[in-house]
């Protein structure tokens, strides 16, 4: 938000009301569906609905600084299925070590880092073919999404490793917690999120890095020439991605108990579409993890909130679609008024 | 020309108000047909305003244009040129992947049932080349013609048109090469015969006294002078166009050697089509000296300077800052060892557009404000405001957008980031273009600062005048070449143009 907040100039009633238009379409849209929508505003269906804002909301915070860097990562939702087949498969088939013909089960936190790693690494491939190589983002992302899809299935042969609960005498049990489990009534998904979300913008606003991903999307060559090493910045984004992606597919799995491969399919566009609605600017440079946790929980809400009202699927994919077109194009005109501002300012 | 002419076009009391600012006040403008009528002005006196009314670009806020006696509402470009008005912009607007023949009939091709007829657009693409007598197959992609070759491609399709009756020209000249500017100027002399009346914009006076006709100057959205060029000469011009501003910068006289600071032995970067665009270059550079690097545009001064820096990685040749010889340089590295730029496009290459003045002040300097990795915003704070008193920016507040700054005062932030990294080698790379008297004449004055404070300041400029009124040494580069290594009363306008020439004549190429 910091970003946007430094062009205050002679803000008027109207101007803040734009500024704060997703914020005001998140509480419109909570105060319709508790009318609309019997049981919105029940306990119960609030940690739910909170709980799926978590899940995607982990993509979408990966996602934000892969866009302020300019870029786009298609992946991620191919990673959580990943991620889920790999947490899955050693779990239930362990390692197999080729030469004493024996198997070795990995304990729980073990499998948690394996998985992540493994997520860092597909970020890194990614990061190094986008800022080395010079792919387009766009395609270096689609083409990891394919392999990763790929090695997803073939995994297990497309099918799901269920009853991931593990057994006491393997020493693998305890996997199902996280995604069941919570602390002082909060289940571990949203503390999960919570945590990542403070993390990743304390990065963006408070250390050298958050501030040299902002200057890579806002003006890349201008950031080379003043010393910032772009492909560290690069590299970086993708792999915590990555990271992200890891982390909502291993919760899946566990909030299931089951792995299947097809896991996260165009999760990616949940994320894209979050990002987009919390103010970041698709050509990079400006946006904020706390715009896009309100562009989730709209996204979420909205998507919640149709399905309590039994709105059919077909509909609902309608009306997101025309939702998400319909908040980038009062960015733009938010933009437009904002130059003629500044350009007011700049001459007195 | 002695004899009373009508103007074509007539421009009457045009007005441009944009939000904040008066851009044209009540100007009145002339345009005579079978001439060149030159508009000159600072930047900012609103030529480019005038120019974008006149061909239907923007509306005036007051005022009335009439075109061969009648009076004429634009709305468009279309409309303009429907009228026989057309615009060649100083950056060139065309497709690069595609075909000369396709560029000129982009937009009004031509079809026949709706299919286009290329073979019909090649012939009329080379009729009108012929006619220019320049030898472009229309064939040819665009990309591969040099860029003099491409405007030609530009004014050709003007030419297009049933009656052109007039052609504004921005800045045409600005990226040509010597033999390229030739070329154009006897294709504008062609334009003339045939009774095309020329607009012609430029901030090159010595062109102007050579091509133009007539002359209109603007200062400050307002007329101040009008005459034919035959009455008068450029120390004219430049009087009416700043007014009675001088540059006065104050520079200690010459001491000759100093201590060395930075060497450059055998410095080249190869072309990727064979040849150099820097080529053996050697020179120093010694504490407290203002070193200003000359040439035309093309002549390889922004290469020599961007590869010290290690912008371009395929350059090769010795460097030694401050007794360190560096083999491979990287920016990053460049930057620890005291060594920055300025560059040349302020837009393009200096300024991070979407982030605050503070946050581009800080850019290069950000790991000195950091502690155990979080960011002291406290800190960084107060150094940007001692560098923005320093600079003398003209802020509101630091946390304002950097686009809200004028051009000048952009400047001055991106050389305030440049001194926040504590440099010892300062190379600036026409930081005096597009901004305006008072703030170049600032930016000069804290070049001298620079210099005093024990710096050694790299000056690449274009314009004379400024080289000559604050460097202690100019360099002169011709194709690539270091063609001079002038200091005290060596340097004089005549020698620095005599070298910047210098490696034209040899190679054929230009």
């Amino acid at each position: 938000m910091e970003h946007k907040k430094t062009i205050k100039g002679n803000a008027s009633l109207g101007m803040l009301l734009l500024k704060g238009r997703t914020f005001i379409a998140l509480a419109l849209l909570v105060i319709y569906f508790s009318f609309s929508a019997p049981n919105f505003m029940e306990w119960s269906s609030i940690v739910l609905l909170v709980k799926h804002a978590s899940l995607y909301g982990l993509l979408a915070i990966g996602m934000t600084m892969v866009i302020i860097t300019g870029g786009i990562d298609l992946s991620v939702g191919a990673v959580v299925g990943l991620s889920a087949m790999i947490a899955g498969g050693l779990m239930t088939e362990g390692i197999r070590l080729p030469f004493i013909a024996g198997t070795i089960y990995p304990n729980v936190p073990l499998i948690l880092l394996i998985v992540c790693l493994m997520a860092i690494f597909v970020g890194l491939v990614s990061g190094a073919l986008i800022a080395k190589v010079r792919v387009p983002a766009f395609i270096a992302t689609l083409g990891a999404m394919y392999v990763c899809r790929g090695f997803a299935m073939l995994r297990s042969g497309g099918a799901t490793f269920p009853n991931l609960f593990g057994k006491k005498e393997l020493g693998n049990i305890g996997f199902d917690i996280i995604g069941a489990g919570s602390l002082v009534g909060i289940p571990y998904i949203i503390i999960v999120f919570i945590v990542l979300a403070i993390i990743a913008s304390f990065i963006m606003k408070k250390t050298p890095l958050g501030n040299q991903i902002y200057a890579v999307g806002g003006n890349e060559r201008a950031a080379v020439i003043s010393g910032i090493k772009t492909v560290r910045v690069k590299l970086f984004v993708y792999m915590f991605s990555g990271f992200c992606a890891a982390l909502a597919g291993i919760i899946k799995a566990s909030e299931l108990r089951a792995a299947h491969p097809a896991t996260g399919e165009s999760w990616e566009m949940i994320a894209i579409s979050s990002v987009v609605l919390g103010g970041t600017s698709m050509s990079g440079g400006v946006g904020s993890i706390g715009g896009t946790i309100i562009g989730v929980l709209v996204i979420t809400v909205l998507n919640d909130g149709m399905i309590m009202m039994g709105v059919s699927t077909f509909w609902q994919m309608v009306i997101k679609g025309v939702v998400i077109i319909a908040a980038v194009i009062i960015d733009l005109v938010q933009k437009d008024l904002q130059n003629k501002a500044a350009l007011a300012a700049r001459i007195k | 020309m002695k004899q009373e002419r009508t103007p074509i076009m007539l421009a009457k009391n045009i007005t441009k108000v944009y939000p904040g600012t008066t851009a044209l006040k009540d100007v009145d403008f002339e345009v005579f047909p079978g001439c060149v009528n030159v508009l000159v002005g600072e930047n900012g006196a609103g030529k480019s305003t005038l120019m974008k009314i006149l061909a239907g670009i923007e509306k005036p806020t007051k005022g009335e244009i009439f075109l061969e006696g009648k009076k004429i509402t634009l709305h468009n470009t279309r409309e303009a040129s429907d009228l026989g008005v057309s615009i060649i912009h100083q950056e060139l607007n065309m497709f690069p992947d595609m075909k000369v023949s396709d560029n000129m009939f982009a937009g009004n091709e031509i079809s026949r049932f709706g299919v286009v007829d290329r073979r019909e657009q090649y012939k009329k693409a080379r009729e009108v080349l012929e006619r220019l007598q320049q030898d472009i197959d229309p064939g040819e992609i665009m990309r591969n013609l040099r860029v003099g070759q491409q405007q030609v491609v530009e004014i050709a399709k003007t030419m297009l048109q049933k009656e052109l009756k007039v052609l504004i020209m921005d800045e045409p000249t600005s990226s040509l090469s010597q033999a390229e500017v030739e070329v154009l100027f006897k294709l504008i002399e062609d334009l003339k015969a045939q009774g095309i009346a020329i607009i012609y914009i430029s901030h090159r006076l010595e062109e102007v006294i050579r091509i133009g006709d007539v002359i209109t100057i603007l200062r400050d959205g307002e007329r101040v002078a009008n005459a034919n060029i035959s009455d008068i000469d450029i120390h004219w011009i430049i009087e009416q166009m700043v007014g009675h501003t001088k540059l006065s910068i104050e520079k200690p006289p010459y001491k000759g050697e100093k201590q060395e600071l930075l060497k450059v032995e055998n410095f080249c970067l190869p072309r990727l089509c064979g040849g150099y665009t820097v080529d053996h270059v050697s020179f120093t550079l010694h504490k407290g000296e203002v070193l200003g690097i000359y040439g035309l545009m093309g002549a390889g001064r922004t290469e020599l300077v961007e590869s010290l820096m290690g912008l371009h990685p395929e350059s090769s040749g010795n460097i030694v800052l401050d007794g360190e010889p560096i083999t491979k340089p990287s920016v990053c590295d460049q930057i620890a060892r005291g060594m920055v730029i300025v560059p040349e496009d302020r837009q393009k290459d200096g300024l991070v557009q979407t982030m605050s003045i503070a946050d581009n002040a800080t850019l290069t300097s950000i790991p000195r404000f950091t502690h155990n990795g979080v960011i002291d915003k406290q800190a960084s704070r107060n150094a940007v405001d001692v560098v923005v008193e320093e600079m003398q920016v003209k802020v509101a507040d630091v946390r304002h957008l950097i686009t809200s700054l004028s051009g000048g005062n952009q400047q001055k932030v991106v050389i305030g980031k440049c001194v926040m990294a504590k440099p010892k080698v300062f190379i600036m790379d026409e930081p005096s273009r597009g901004i305006d008297v008072g703030a170049k004449t600032d930016i000069f004055r804290l070049m001298r600062g620079f210099a005093a404070d024990g710096m050694g300041v790299i000056f690449v400029g274009s314009e004379l005048k400024e080289l000559i009124s604050v460097c202690d040494r100019i360099l002169v580069m011709s194709n690539g070449l270091l063609t001079a290594d002038l200091s005290g009363d060596e340097i004089t306008e005549d020698a620095l143009v005599k070298a910047s020439a210098a490696a034209l004549k040899t190679g054929k190429s230009a």
